[in-house]
Order: C-alpha cells, then sequence, then structure tokens
C-alpha cells in the first residue's frame, strides 16, 4: 500500500471555474487534474485534487475565478493511494 | 489516463482534521466573485492582488480606485471599496484631483495597456512627471481586449492580432512603447516596477511590487507605478493552458520584468 | 468689504472663491487665462488647490477628480478648449458630478456648444450668461449652488470683454438657500462597509449577481434626474419696454448690454421697441420671449456669431410674429474676441432698420 505525505487540501467551487487549466500546471506537486467527462453547469470541465498537496496555495493565487479556498493541515497526513496509481499523472498534456 | 485510476480526495467541504485556512475563496474587497471574463484571463488575478495589499495595509477606508476603460472594468462596481470611474485614458487626471483634494485618501488608478498607453499616454506621463503621489497600476496583455483583440502601443514584433493578423511588424505599425521603462525614466517616478501573473512565483513577486509602490504613496514620495503582464488568451489566438508560456516568450520578452526604478532603495 | 475696482477675470476668481470653490484646474488659453492666474493667486491662501493642466483633457479630467470628492471645483477654457473637453463635460453629466465650467469666449458662436450639450448624446446643463462683470460675479456664485443641486456641471458662459473690463465689484457671498445633503461624494470612508460608493458614467450601482452595469435602466434614471433640473429651474432673463413694444430685439452677454442701452435710447425718441436679454441660455426663456412676441410686429435676434441663439428665438416664437437675424460674427484681426461692430452706433443702425422693416419709426428719428 503506498501512502503520500499530504500537508494541505482545497475546497474546490466547482460551479465557478471556467476550466482554464491554469492551475493544473501552476500546483507545484501536481496534484491537481481535470475531469475528462465531468461538467458543471456552465458546461465546462474543472479541477479535482489528489493525494500530496502542500497547503501552497499557488492555486488560488493563479486562479482567475476565486475557485479555491487552500487549508493547511496541523499535522501532515498520510494518505493512503492504491499501488497501482501514479500520483503525478492527468496533467491535461495527454 | 482517466481520473477513474485516481484516487480523488472530497473537495466539497473544509477538512474535519485540525487545519488553519491559508487562502480563501473571493478575496477581501471584492464583492462578487463571478465575473464574465474570459477563462484563463489574468486581470482578475491582478485585481485580487490590487485589492489585497490595500486590505492587508488597512487602507480600506483610504481608498479610492480609479477605474479606466477595458475589459477590468467589470470590477469597478463590484468592489466594497469606493470606485471613480473615469473616461478611457483618464484616470491619471482624475486621480491626480481626487489626491489634490484630498491628500489623506489613496488613489490608485486600474488601466489597460490600450487605456494608458493609447489613448491617456500624456496624462500619466504628465502625471509621472508631476511626481504626482497617486499609483498608477497598468495591466498589459499587449491587445485592446474588450474590443476583440486589437493592437495597442504595447504589442511586440510579431505578435499577432485582429489587426495585425500576420504579426505587427515594424514598417506598418512602428515599435512597442516600454511603458514602464518610459516612466522609470522622469525624475517625478519614485517606484516603477514590471511583474507578471502568469505562475504563482510572478504573481507572489507582483503584490510585492504593488505593496511596495502603496507604501511609496503612503509616505509621499511621488508617483509610484506597477505594470502587470497578465494573460489574454482569447486576444492572443491561443489555448488557455499555452498563455502563461506564450506571455513570457512573447510579452515578457519585450517588456521585461524587475524594479526599474526605486528611489526608496539604497545602492550595494 | 467696499468696492474695489477689478479686472473681470480676477474678479470671476474672486467671486468663485468666495463661493467655496476650492479647487480649480486649467491651460492657458485667452481669454481664459486671466481666471487661472486669478485662481492661482487666491486659492492657496484659503487652502485650496489650483492646477496648471498640461492640456484641457487633464484640466477637464483632475475637476472631475476633485469635484467628485465633494470638493467644489471649477475649470474652463474658451471655445476650442472646450471643445476638447467635450467628452468628459458630457460624461459628468451622466456620472451626476457637479462641476462649475467656464466658457470665456471669443465670440457668442459657442451658443450651440453650450446649449445643446456640445459632446454626445442628449444630456443637458445649465448656462448662465452674464453681461458684464458684477453679473459674472454673482452668477458664478449661483453656478457653484445649481451645480449641487442638480448634481451636474454648469456653464458660465463669459467673453473677452467682461475678462478684460475694471469694474467696481462688491463681492460678498450670496445664499441661495438650502441644499441637499451629499450622500454620494467619495471620500474613501464607505469601503469595507459592504456600501462602497461608487461614482461612474456607466451607473451608480453595485453589482449584486452575475449582472453588470444595466445602462439602460441607469441612463433613463439620470434622464429622469435631469428632467427634475429643467422643470425646476427657472428661466432667467432681463427685460426691458415690453408693454407696448412692436419690435423686441433679443440678445445675451455683452452685446446684450449694448442692446439694452440702444433700446433704452430709441425708446426716449419715441420707437416702440423692448428687449428681451436671456440669462439662462438653457433653459431658454422661452416663455418670456413668445410673451414678448406675441403682441410685436417683429422680433429681432442680435448676437455675435452667424446665427445660433435665433434658432431658440424661433423655436419660442414659434410663428407669432416674424423673428429677423440681425447679428452676425464680428472679429477683430486675432478673434480673440473684441467685435467691432459692437457698438452704440452699428446696433442703433440695425435695430432701426428692424423697426423700420415693421413701419414703427416715428418722424424724426436719427438713423
Amino acid at each position: 500500500m503506498t501512502t503520500v505525505r499530504t500537508r494541505g487540501t482545497v475546497v474546490i467551487d466547482t460551479e465557478a471555474c471556467k476550466g482554464c487549466d491554469l492551475c493544473i500546471d501552476a500546483c507545484p506537486p501536481q496534484v491537481l487534474v481535470m475531469t475528462v467527462h465531468e461538467l458543471n453547469d456552465r458546461g465546462y470541465r474543472y479541477p479535482q485534487l489528489l493525494a500530496g498537496c502542500t497547503g501552497c496555495k499557488a492555486c488560488s493565487q493563479i486562479c482567475p475565478d476565486f475557485v479555491f479556498q487552500v487549508y493547511k493541515y496541523d499535522t501532515p497526513i498520510d494518505i493512503e493511494v492504491g499501488d497501482d496509481v501514479i500520483a503525478d499523472a492527468g496533467t491535461g498534456e495527454d | 489516463m482517466t481520473n477513474e485510476l485516481l484516487r480523488i480526495l472530497p473537495t466539497d467541504a473544509p477538512p474535519t482534521e485540525p487545519a488553519r485556512l491559508v487562502d480563501d475563496f473571493t478575496p477581501a474587497l471584492i464583492d462578487v466573485g463571478a465575473h464574465n471574463l474570459c477563462p484563463g484571463c489574468g486581470e482578475p488575478i491582478a485585481m485580487r492582488s490590487v485589492m489585497e495589499v490595500i486590505a492587508e495595509k488597512g487602507l480600506i477606508q483610504k481608498a479610492i480606485a480609479v477605474f479606466g476603460i477595458g475589459c477590468y472594468t467589470a470590477f469597478s462596481n463590484n468592489l466594497d471599496c469606493e470606485v471613480l470611474q473615469a473616461l478611457h485614458g483618464r484616470a491619471p487626471s482624475l486621480a491626480t484631483g481626487v489626491k489634490r483634494a484630498r491628500p489623506d485618501t489613496i488613489a490608485v488608478t486600474i488601466q489597460g495597456d490600450g487605456d494608458m498607453v493609447n489613448e491617456g499616454l500624456q496624462e500619466v506621463v504628465h502625471a509621472a512627471a508631476r511626481g504626482e503621489k497617486i499609483t498608477c497600476i497598468l495591466l498589459n496583455n499587449g491587445v485592446f481586449g474588450e474590443t476583440g483583440g486589437h493592437m495597442t502601443a504595447t504589442t511586440t514584433l510579431g505578435q499577432r492580432t485582429k489587426n495585425t493578423l500576420d504579426g505587427r511588424n515594424a514598417a506598418d505599425h512602428g515599435y512597442p512603447i516600454q511603458m514602464a521603462s518610459l516612466l522609470a525614466g522622469l525624475e517625478g517616478s519614485a517606484y516603477v516596477a514590471r511583474g507578471a501573473v502568469n505562475t504563482a512565483g510572478n504573481v507572489s513577486r507582483t503584490k510585492r511590487m504593488i505593496e511596495k509602490a502603496i507604501e511609496v504613496q503612503q509616505q509621499g514620495l511621488g508617483f509610484s507605478f506597477v505594470e502587470i503582464l497578465t494573460m489574454c488568451p482569447t486576444g492572443w489566438f491561443i489555448e488557455t493552458q499555452e498563455a502563461p508560456e506564450y506571455l513570457d516568450d512573447t510579452i515578457a520578452a519585450v517588456h521585461s520584468g524587475g524594479v526599474l526604478k526605486d528611489i526608496t532603495s539604497t545602492p550595494t | 468689504m467696499a468696492p474695489r475696482l477689478m479686472e473681470g477675470s480676477e474678479a470671476i476668481a474672486e467671486a468663485m472663491v468666495t463661493a467655496g470653490c476650492r479647487f480649480f484646474s486649467g491651460y492657458p488659453m485667452t481669454p481664459f487665462t486671466e481666471v487661472l492666474e486669478g485662481m492661482a493667486k487666491k486659492l492657496p491662501p484659503v487652502g485650496g488647490v489650483c492646477m496648471n493642466a498640461e492640456s484641457e483633457l487633464e484640466a477637464i479630467g483632475m475637476a472631475w477628480g476633485a469635484a467628485a470628492t465633494g470638493t467644489r471645483a471649477a475649470t474652463g477654457s474658451t471655445g476650442q478648449g472646450l471643445s476638447l473637453m467635450q467628452e468628459s463635460i458630457t460624461e459628468l453629466s451622466i456620472a451626476r458630478v457637479p462641476l462649475v465650467v467656464l466658457n470665456m469666449a471669443r465670440s457668442q458662436a459657442e451658443y450651440w456648444q453650450a446649449t445643446r450639450g456640445g459632446g454626445h448624446g442628449d444630456w443637458r446643463r445649465i448656462v448662465l450668461a452674464p453681461m458684464d462683470v458684477t453679473e459674472a460675479t454673482e452668477l458664478a456664485q449661483l453656478a457653484f449652488h445649481l451645480a449641487d443641486r442638480w448634481r451636474n456641471p454648469v456653464m458660465l458662459y463669459g467673453d473677452y470683454y467682461i475678462a478684460h473690463t475694471y469694474q467696481s465689484v462688491d463681492i460678498r457671498p450670496l445664499d441661495f438657500g438650502p441644499l441637499p445633503a451629499n450622500d454620494w461624494a467619495l471620500t474613501g470612508a464607505t469601503g469595507g462597509s459592504g456600501r462602497a460608493r461608487l461614482v461612474s458614467p456607466l451607473g451608480d450601482t453595485k453589482q449584486r449577481d452575475d449582472v453588470g452595469y444595466d445602462m439602460s435602466e441607469y441612463y433613463h434614471r439620470v434622464h429622469d434626474r435631469q428632467a427634475e433640473m429643467i422643470a425646476g429651474t427657472e428661466p432667467m432673463a432681463e427685460t426691458g419696454h415690453l408693454d407696448d413694444a412692436e419690435v423686441v430685439v433679443v440678445a445675451f452677454g455683452t452685446p446684450g448690454k449694448f442692446v439694452r442701452y440702444v433700446v433704452n435710447q430709441l425708446r426716449d425718441e419715441g420707437v416702440p421697441v423692448g428687449y428681451v436679454r436671456p440669462i439662462t441660455l438653457f433653459p431658454f426663456p422661452t416663455a418670456t420671449v413668445l410673451a414678448a412676441a406675441e403682441q410685436a410686429r417683429v422680433v429681432g435676434a442680435y448676437e455675435n456669431s452667424a446665427g445660433q441663439m435665433v434658432d431658440d428665438v424661433r423655436l419660442a416664437v414659434l410663428g407669432a410674429a416674424p423673428v429677423e437675424f440681425i447679428g452676425g460674427l464680428t472679429l477683430d484681426g486675432s478673434a480673440f474676441g473684441i467685435g467691432p461692430d459692437i457698438t452704440v452706433p452699428e446696433i442703433r443702425s440695425r435695430i432701426l432698420r428692424l423697426c423700420e422693416s415693421a413701419g414703427c419709426v416715428p418722424e424724426g428719428v436719427a438713423r
């Protein structure tokens, strides 16, 4: 079982998102992935969070639509992820 | 790769584990978060930084934001900050009137490159030459965004716009004006800097420039100016996620970042 | 304070400061320049600010900004400079910002510019036209009151003669009555309250949902306020010898003073002539002109232009009597504002010709 040390998390206002993808590239640990098939009510894809967030708030600072609320855990958490999962996939380029 | 293979964490509510909030949704002083600017637009990012600086410095009951006309005018009626709307290019003279009549206010202009460098070039140059104790913020995306993406005085050579579809060329269209560089050469300018909002790192650096510019106004040292390069994927005819790199390669290559003048810094 | 001999420009500056004006911005242009000089001298000692604007665009912009903070502010120029300011003057009306704007004119050919709203759109402004230095000092003070009363720019239509004539004036503060409380000006104070103020020609309502400005709603609302201004402003005019006038002459400003003099002179000689001197060019004293025309054989309009005010005279008279234009553009070689035709003999001969055409000149009156 693989775990990923996670220092922070975000709340994502999916309805506010306009699918611009800036957060995906801006996230240093690359833990944001855009949805593939799911769309919000406005018809845009929106970001989802993987394990490994550091609470650095790069996403909230780069987002033009104020989609993110960023938290930093008092104590880092180890989150279980499946063995067959690659934590840095889904950056949207492929 | 589909996301079904990844462990997606819940992000619809604050965490139950003990945590502190480090960044909130709608920035301080922006009443209504939803705006109709294009996906990937850099202007809301810059507006956020300006408003955060005003809030963090406790200046909200002194600040009067003087807006020019452009896409960013969308923010002129949803800020919890007093706003004076100017005509295209005219914000510096209005801000001058505000500051001279009420010297205890903090007067900040928000203008785009079409507004400031085309229509209002003489206004900002005269305000800087006068050492007017105001802060002018230039949101520079190299196009007239609101009217559909046409060439401005800051459009770089080779940049494609609606009326330079083969790319700006010097023979037909002349050369771009580097606004911050021009103003840094005037004696009345006390602080002149150029930043960008295409990466999180640049957003932080630019926010520090805005802080410094406001401090210069608070100390009454003269004219302060921050040019902020913003993304305009619509006006650049590119995908939103290509815009940060395009900004670096096309815009920032000509309008280069950094602090161009700071009369408060001692030479090393 | 005892009367003092003052040049008109200085007297107007003194009157503005007396009215509480504490911000002035201007760009030198004849014959407005000396008003700017006067304000530069008089404002600093009372804690006011006079800015040397780098162009007329900066001048109107700075005045707009100062006025938006609730400070009594003014600017001005002459006709050409005002042409440059027109976009701003119009948008000031839409943004509902009070401002006094002086036209120290070189002729009377900016009547249309002043009264038709020289810029775009159909926004109106009260226009006051003094005939001499004394009246200019009174109307300058009234202008600030009206600007605050209606939250709209007010124009003072002066001229070269008024600017450069020395006259003995006694400038005292005039009280025009109470004004509504200022609930709109920007000082920074309402920031962060949830109701931060907005002064804008695009609208005055904060966005509360996904909708931005609704300019249709706002423009209609400003039109309503303008309609109130027009309905609530009594047109002003000076009249003379109208009771049994068979010929009526309409003229404003300095020429109006000459016309008055000539009409008084002709009356002494038995010519049944009267005059109307509009003091508010907008709103035009339509009812007064109509009443005078209804009993007259002919109405004459004298103005130093190719004929602009005559349009409003015709609109007021509406066929009740024939309207004849007896003016014309008269300039000296500099075109700065002296009109060689504006003399008693010349105006007398034109009015007499008009009276002759109506068959009203008694025997023995010298031409």
